[in-house]
């Protein structure tokens, strides 16, 4: 008799065949991957960071390799949201037909407001990530996510003119990961996503210079894993939200370790770049991993380590 | 179309004291255009190596590739029989959809390889191709006998003259008084802007940045077009002169 396994996980309300999400700015809006697979084995997808407007990005170059990661610079390249909806949104819904996490970033209160409440229009949207953490853009970003005072505050504005679920994404660059998460939680936010990349740099010896355009960027990968257990345990013990894990996640092992800390759902990021097939190649491994751990119910180990 | 594969190593062999050429065996049916590259997974790397394809057929690619740093040098010491994870098929490539008929092909350096099985593809159509290619010195020269062996005009240029034109490649244009109605081109940037300077007619530039993912995910070497913004793994690595933003 073949054993089943139960993958599924609930993320406030929204059913997800298993806890599996390719992380924002990884994964694009599917276009490069569905050529690759078929999507519908991911239990949802976070699409590439939205502004209002279009951006370009930072200057080339943006990457840097790592030893078991790299950093990046992007800095929020995207088509705006008007775009978006427009026509990233309709494709996507075409070519995968689970959950959407819609991914918004932003420079201003009034930008991650507008861009929420657009978004939240959107019938294909599940759920609402609002990136209070991005380390390649100035003015935005990632200050509204190091301070417990502008993540709350974002989280409200985002809050009052949204109906779906709002996870605040958050980033490790801070002092106190928690008083941000309980801040944001406080003010409403239904979850919370974390980790964004660490910021990083990497110097050229031989040119005597940074290898990015923009000197730093956002280190992520593999060497990122156990940071982002750890923020992920801190947050879940500290919080009564839902917690998705992400950070360094590159195999169902990994999945498992983090939903132990006590992520409802798991990213995966960086491994999609360096393997396109990752996060499929992780969703296949489960029921094996689980069938080694004695787990049947994924969601029975959610933050079963105290 | 692209897809991910494991492909043996046939041979690994020095072509200079630091360009290398290694033939992979295995499914190459999602290479399409010359001027497409593959993406190499290397033990130990987070990121896979972007080579372009210099040459390939029903069951293997042609890759050359110079040493640099410790990817490539962990890539020459492969011996073969060793397999590789790969994705194939990347990038646009050069089109030879057009009427041209007496195309000039300009390889610089690592930029040459390409150039090669863009020249047995436009001699298959029929055309005319003439081939410049560039190198600093007489010691870093390769592949003159294998472009003369398709049966072309092959240039060559080296910057300190010890072999053939002594200067740039688009001295070559020049003293060779080479006629040509599409210029077709790979190599550093600075050659690929004095080339789009120094001519006139239709043409194509295969542009380098350096990528993450190699296959249009990551956002991370996009550029600026006057066709707005593209990624050099995915829309490129080749752009029309029309569209150049310098």
């Amino acid at each position: 008799m073949v054993k089943h396994f139960d993958t599924s996980v609930e993320l406030c309300g929204v059913k997800l065949n298993n806890p599996v999400i390719p992380a924002s700015g990884t994964f694009g809006f599917g276009r490069e991957f569905v050529e690759y697979y078929d999507l519908d084995c991911l239990g949802a997808i976070s699409f590439k960071g939205t502004t209002r407007d279009a951006r370009f990005g930072n200057p080339t170059p943006r990457i840097a390799e790592c030893t078991s990661g790299l950093i990046n610079s992007v800095g929020l390249q995207n088509p705006g949201i008007d775009k978006v909806i427009a026509e990233e949104l309709p494709n996507l819904r075409n070519i995968f037909h689970n959950p959407i996490v819609a991914n918004i970033s932003g420079f201003s209160l009034e930008e991650y407001e507008e861009c929420c409440a657009k978004i939240d229009k959107e019938e294909q949207v599940e759920i609402i990530e609002v990136n209070v953490s991005c380390p390649n853009v100035h003015n935005g970003g990632m200050s509204f996510g190091t301070q417990p005072e502008s993540a709350a505050e974002v989280t409200r504005r985002v809050k009052a003119v949204t109906t779906k679920p709002v996870f605040i994404k958050l980033s490790p660059n801070v002092t106190d990961i928690v008083a941000i998460a309980r801040a944001c939680e406080e003010a409403g936010a239904d979850g919370i996503c974390l980790i964004n990349t660490l910021l990083g740099m990497r110097i050229d010896t031989v040119r005597r210079k940074p290898v990015i355009a923009n000197k730093m960027g956002g280190f992520s990968g593999d060497a990122i894993f156990p940071v982002a257990v750890r923020m992920v345990y801190q947050v879940a013990n500290a919080c009564n939200i839902p917690v998705m894990g992400c950070g360094g996640v590159s195999s169902a092992s990994d999945v498992i370790e983090m939903m132990m800390a006590g992520a409802t759902a798991v990213q995966v990021g960086a491994a999609n770049l360096k393997n396109p097939y990752a996060a499929k190649e992780i969703i296949e491994a489960l029921p094996q991993e689980m069938e080694r751990l004695g787990i049947e119910r994924l969601r029975d180990i959610i933050g079963i380590v105290k | 179309m692209y897809k991910k594969g494991i492909y043996k190593i046939v041979s690994n062999e020095p072509l200079t004291p630091a360009v290398y050429r290694m033939v992979l065996e295995g499914d190459t049916q999602y290479i399409t255009h010359s001027g497409q590259f593959i993406n190499i997974e290397l033990e130990g790397k987070f990121l896979r190596r972007p080579i372009s394809v210099a040459d390939y057929d029903d069951n293997t690619i042609t890759i050359i590739y110079k040493v640099v740093g410790s990817g490539t040098e962990q890539m020459r010491q492969m011996a073969v029989g060793t397999k590789l994870d790969v994705l194939t098929g990347l990038g646009n490539g050069f089109s030879t959809e057009n009427e041209a008929q007496r195309p000039l092909l300009v390889g610089g350096g690592v930029g040459v390889p390409p150039m090669y099985n863009l020249c047995k593809r436009l001699l298959a159509e029929g055309k005319r191709p003439t081939i410049i290619v560039g190198f600093n010195t007489a010691a870093e020269v390769f592949y003159v006998e294998e472009f003369k062996a398709l049966g072309v005009d092959v240039h060559v240029t080296t910057a300190d003259g010890s072999q053939g034109i002594k200067g740039f490649v688009t001295d070559a244009i020049r003293e060779a008084a080479i006629e040509f109605d599409y210029l077709y081109t790979c190599g550093p940037l600075p050659m690929l802007k004095a080339l789009y300077d120094a001519t006139a007619t239709p043409a194509e530039f295969s542009f380098e940045e350096r990528m993450g993912c190699g296959f249009g995910a990551c956002m991370g070497c996009s550029c600026k077009t006057k066709y707005g913004y593209k990624r050099i793994c995915k829309d490129g690595p080749v752009l029309k002169r029309e569209e150049i933003i310098w």
